[in-house]
């Protein structure tokens, strides 16, 4: 377990699909129901994520859930006009981890540990589309105390602080043609870690009979505000190095606030369906806004994203005690509208199907398995708003994705 | 157990392989079509805009982007082969320009230098290291020649090493020409051209307009060899040797494009240094005019003897005044000669008059130092400097007639054109390319340093200009011949050389 752990940590960069940055891998029994959960307790601390509310109703005094996947995405770029291709595969491992310690009979607190938010996108250095992006980089692990009360057999309320810790890293050519004296194109990096920030999460489930409950969840938004990051020029040409010096950056990047609302039924002892809504806010996100400590000109590369909503479903089928057997898909909108649609974050509607499965060792210790294929909807779009010169230069073409993300995790509960 | 989750996990990243995006219509080289015209032997014809050319010169990076180069790469994608540009390895520092016999004859190219206080073009420091006695003696695909005209395609000797002191014969050519009596044209066709591009004749009168009109207008006069380099090209002398070129290169059933000459009047070299541009105190104002007093009074004096019109004096009329937007002062020899009464044919140039872009770091200097002596106030400029109604006349038509002429030739053959012409006017209210972005026939500032497309010469194009005009030709070949070529992007092409120092 302990070995486990570390080499998770050890491997912490995640990497995105869905919409904007946000990375819907939160716990291997749940993703296998296409990431349902808001109104689920499947003996699993998993359920401190999906609603800290549902904590209280676990049977177990102490629920352990670890899990991590390996997340494969790739996306292809083309323009028949120009003949452009390019393409980026992508590798991360997001991961989660659960406790809960039922403390009384109507009371639960538990710790929540995963990275909803995340993003590695790396193009060939100077692509075809690389005065908007070259590689980004961007990471966020939320911590997550929590506390869940149960007010009746029927209602419970849960919620907590969420710390998060992020960094990014994000490289670009400075236009489309500069280059220094021996032809190598002129670039910026910004980097800032040890970006931290606070937001919350709270939710109450109703269990009107005992085969139904219903949840809801609010996730709060966090700013991330990256203060004194660096910024490094290179590759400038002699008489741009007065104007570019490398310098110290603040920027602020939102990481939005998230509702989920949903139900689950229990038809039998062996079945049950989940089905969740979740409304992303994500119309905070702007601009990506770099102000540069010096006389660097600042950055403004507008985003204008919308809020867009999730919808998903998922089943459980538990032959007996040894096995459970999960699916489920899911229809994600993308933030990006029409226009925006820049190659840091080059993702389209998707639908997700997931499957998976657990194998109860013994009692105590089970084994979860779980698979997620997402398909993106092929998708020509563009990106109007690089200012160069003073006009307004478009940069378009074809993208298409494929994620692919195999998970494993294990259950301790006692 | 154990073993099927291993053999599970074995499936799943089976399984991940076979998960590649694919899109419904993925961009391969069959994509793309060559249509009606075969590229396996592609040749261009033409003088510097086909060459490479810019900021003065030649050089080995800036070679790269000639647009013949740039089509060359498209037309690979659709069963063209290979091309071949002149050699530039010997221009190891990359400034252009060239010795003959150790001796500097050209210039290296230019920079603009921004460590000055007022920053302007000059040539970039170093020495040249090619030098033209070092023959390739090979053909080549790009056959354009810097400065030639459309009869030296055709004429022999033109790269002969003897003739380039007397102006025979071109220091480019003579660096590639198979013999010393080869011709360009001759050369070419050792290539066995499928496809070619023809853009030549700009030379036939831009070389006029550059010298501001100092050459002479050869309408009239059938023999080529009897010009002086600035001379304006007879218009029979040019249809002949235009057809001379079109059907030798089509004399094997290739296929191409050819384009037309753009107006002076929308090129920077001519479109950037005002008529107007001498502030003046008060004082400096009051004791020019009085320094012109006199020549004011003759014109009076003429006009009530009837030598010249009323229309005529006031136009010759020298008035200065306190402020900015004075016109400068130019000898217009078109004026009625008053050289009896003592009167030298002087007046304040108009907004019809073009000054040369040399111009502007000329204007203003002294003669011999002497405060009083100031070029373009008090001592007009000279002939070379602008191009006064007449001569912007001259070009006008020859321009006009050659581009008549190359267009009916063209449509003999069923030959696509590329009107340079029609392009080049419309650079001069913006262009605006499929990106977005707005070109313009500005001359460099910085300030415009991702829009402009015109090199530090001011007559030629840069990089990015010269992708604009292979994206030009591109899009006609497409129309023409139903070929499907894919586009390049100018905005990703370099536009001058900007150095802290020089």
């Amino acid at each position: 377990m302990r070995k486990l752990l570390s080499l998770t940590m050890m491997a912490l960069a995640t990497s995105a699909f869905a919409g904007g940055y946000r990375v819907s891998l939160q716990g291997q029994k749940q993703l296998a129901m296409g990431h349902t959960g808001v109104a689920v307790v499947n003996s699993s601390a998993e359920v401190l994520f999906f609603n800290p509310s549902g904590a209280v109703f676990l049977e177990d005094k102490f629920s352990f859930s670890l899990g991590g996947n390996g997340l494969f995405a790739k996306t292809k770029f083309q323009n028949e006009a120009y003949n452009w291709k390019a393409s980026t595969d992508n590798f991360g491992t997001p991961f989660s981890f659960y406790a809960a310690y039922k403390a009384t009979d109507w009371l639960s607190v538990g710790l929540a540990v995963y990275t909803p938010y995340g993003s590695t996108v790396e193009w060939d250095k100077d692509w075809q589309g690389s005065h908007l992006v070259n590689n980004i980089e961007l990471e966020a692990i939320y911590f997550q105390p929590t506390i869940s009360v149960k007010v009746s057999e029927e209602f419970s309320v849960g919620a907590g602080p969420i710390y998060v810790s992020g960094k990014v890293n994000f490289n670009r050519n400075i236009d489309r043609s500069l280059a220094n004296e021996a032809g190598q194109r002129s670039d910026v990096t910004i980097d800032a870690s040890g970006v931290t920030a606070w937001g919350w999460t709270a939710g109450f489930m109703f269990n009107p009979t005992k085969k139904i409950r219903l949840g809801v969840n609010y996730r709060s938004e966090i700013t991330m505000e990256a203060r004194d990051g660096d910024a490094t020029f290179h590759d400038l040409p002699t008489f741009l190095q007065g104007t570019y010096t490398n310098t110290k950056f603040n920027a602020d990047l939102p990481l939005p606030a998230e509702i989920v609302a949903g139900f689950s039924i229990q038809f039998s002892d062996k079945w049950l369906v989940a089905v969740d809504y979740n409304r992303a806010m994500w119309h905070k996100y702007e601009a990506l806004v770099v102000d540069f400590k010096n006389a660097t000109p600042t950055s403004v590369n507008p985003r204008n994203y919308k809020d867009s909503s999730t919808y998903r479903i998922g089943t459980q089928f538990k032959p007996n005690n040894k096995f459970a057997f999960r699916a489920g898909m899911y229809f994600d909108e993308s933030p990006v509208q029409d226009g925006y649609f820049a190659p840091e974050t080059p993702r389209n509607d998707s639908t997700g199907f997931t499957g998976g499965a657990t194998y109860q060792v013994t009692k105590n210790l089970g084994i979860d398995v779980s698979f997620l294929y997402l398909h993106f909807k092929e998708t020509t779009n563009s990106y109007n708003y690089f200012n160069e010169g003073g006009n307004l230069i478009k940069f378009e073409g074809t993208y298409k994705n494929v994620v692919f993300s195999p998970g494993v995790g294990v259950t301790y509960n006692f | 157990m154990k073993n099927k989750f291993i053999y599970l996990a074995v499936v799943a990243v089976l399984g991940l392989t076979a998960c590649e995006p694919e899109f419904e219509n993925e961009v391969t080289n069959g994509s793309y079509s060559a249509g009606e015209a075969d590229f396996t032997s592609y040749v261009a014809i033409g003088n510097s805009l086909t060459s490479g050319y810019m900021d003065g010169t030649v050089s080995r990076i800036n070679q790269t982007y000639s647009f013949p180069n740039t089509l060359a790469k498209q037309f690979a994608l659709v069963g063209g082969g290979a091309f071949e540009q002149p050699s530039y390895e010997d221009d190891v520092n990359n400034t252009g320009g060239f010795l003959l016999g150790g001796t500097q004859i050209t210039s290296t190219r230019l920079v603009l230098n921004v460590g000055k206080p007022v920053p302007g073009p000059e040539p970039i420091k170093g020495t040249p290291t090619m030098d033209i006695s070092k023959f390739q003696a090979k053909a080549y695909n790009n056959m354009g020649v810097p400065g030639a005209k459309s009869f030296h395609v055709l004429a022999a000797g033109y790269g002969n090493i003897a003739g380039v002191a007397i102006g025979k014969a071109n220091p480019y050519f003579v660096r590639h020409a198979t013999s010393p009596t080869a011709t360009i044209l001759g050369d070419a066709m050792t290539k066995a051209p499928t496809f070619f591009t023809n853009w030549i004749g700009n030379m036939d009168v831009l070389a006029y307009a550059t010298s501001g009109g100092a050459g002479v207008n050869q309408l009239g006069n059938l023999n080529p060899a009897s010009y002086g380099p600035d001379d304006i090209t007879d218009p029979n002398v040019f249809a002949s040797a235009y057809s001379t070129i079109i059907n030798t290169l089509t004399s094997g059933g290739a296929k191409g494009v050819v384009a037309t000459i753009p107006n002076v009047t929308s090129i920077p070299y001519f479109t950037t240094v005002p008529y107007n541009p001498v502030p003046l105190d008060a004082a400096t104002a009051g004791a020019l005019n009085q320094g012109f007093a006199q020549y004011n009074g003759g014109l009076q004096l003429a006009k009530n003897g009837g030598l010249i019109t009323a229309e005529e004096a006031a136009k010759r009329t020298i008035v200065f005044k306190a402020g900015a937007g004075n016109a400068v002062t130019i000898v217009d020899e078109s004026l009625t000669d008053l050289g009896a009464l003592g009167l030298p044919s002087y007046r304040q140039a108009t907004k019809d008059d073009l000054l040369v872009l040399p111009a502007s770091s000329f204007i203003g200097t002294t003669v011999g130092g002497n405060p009083l002596q100031i070029n373009g106030v008090s001592v007009p400029l000279a002939d070379k400097w602008v191009l006064i109604p007449s001569e912007i006349s001259a070009i006008a038509t020859a321009t006009t007639t050659f581009n008549a002429t190359i267009k009916a030739i063209a449509a003999s053959k069923g030959l696509a054109v590329a009107d340079m012409n029609a392009i080049m006017q419309q650079l001069v209210t913006g262009l605006k390319t499929d990106d977005g972005q707005i070109y313009t026939a500005n001359y460099f500032s910085v300030a415009s340093l991702s829009t402009v497309l015109f090199s530090l010469d001011g007559i030629h194009p840069n990089a990015r200009g010269y992708a604009v005009v292979a994206n030009e030709v591109i899009k006609v070949i497409n129309n023409h011949y139903k070929s499907k070529l894919p586009m390049v992007v100018a905005g990703n092409y370099p536009g001058a050389t900007i150095v802290a120092s020089n």
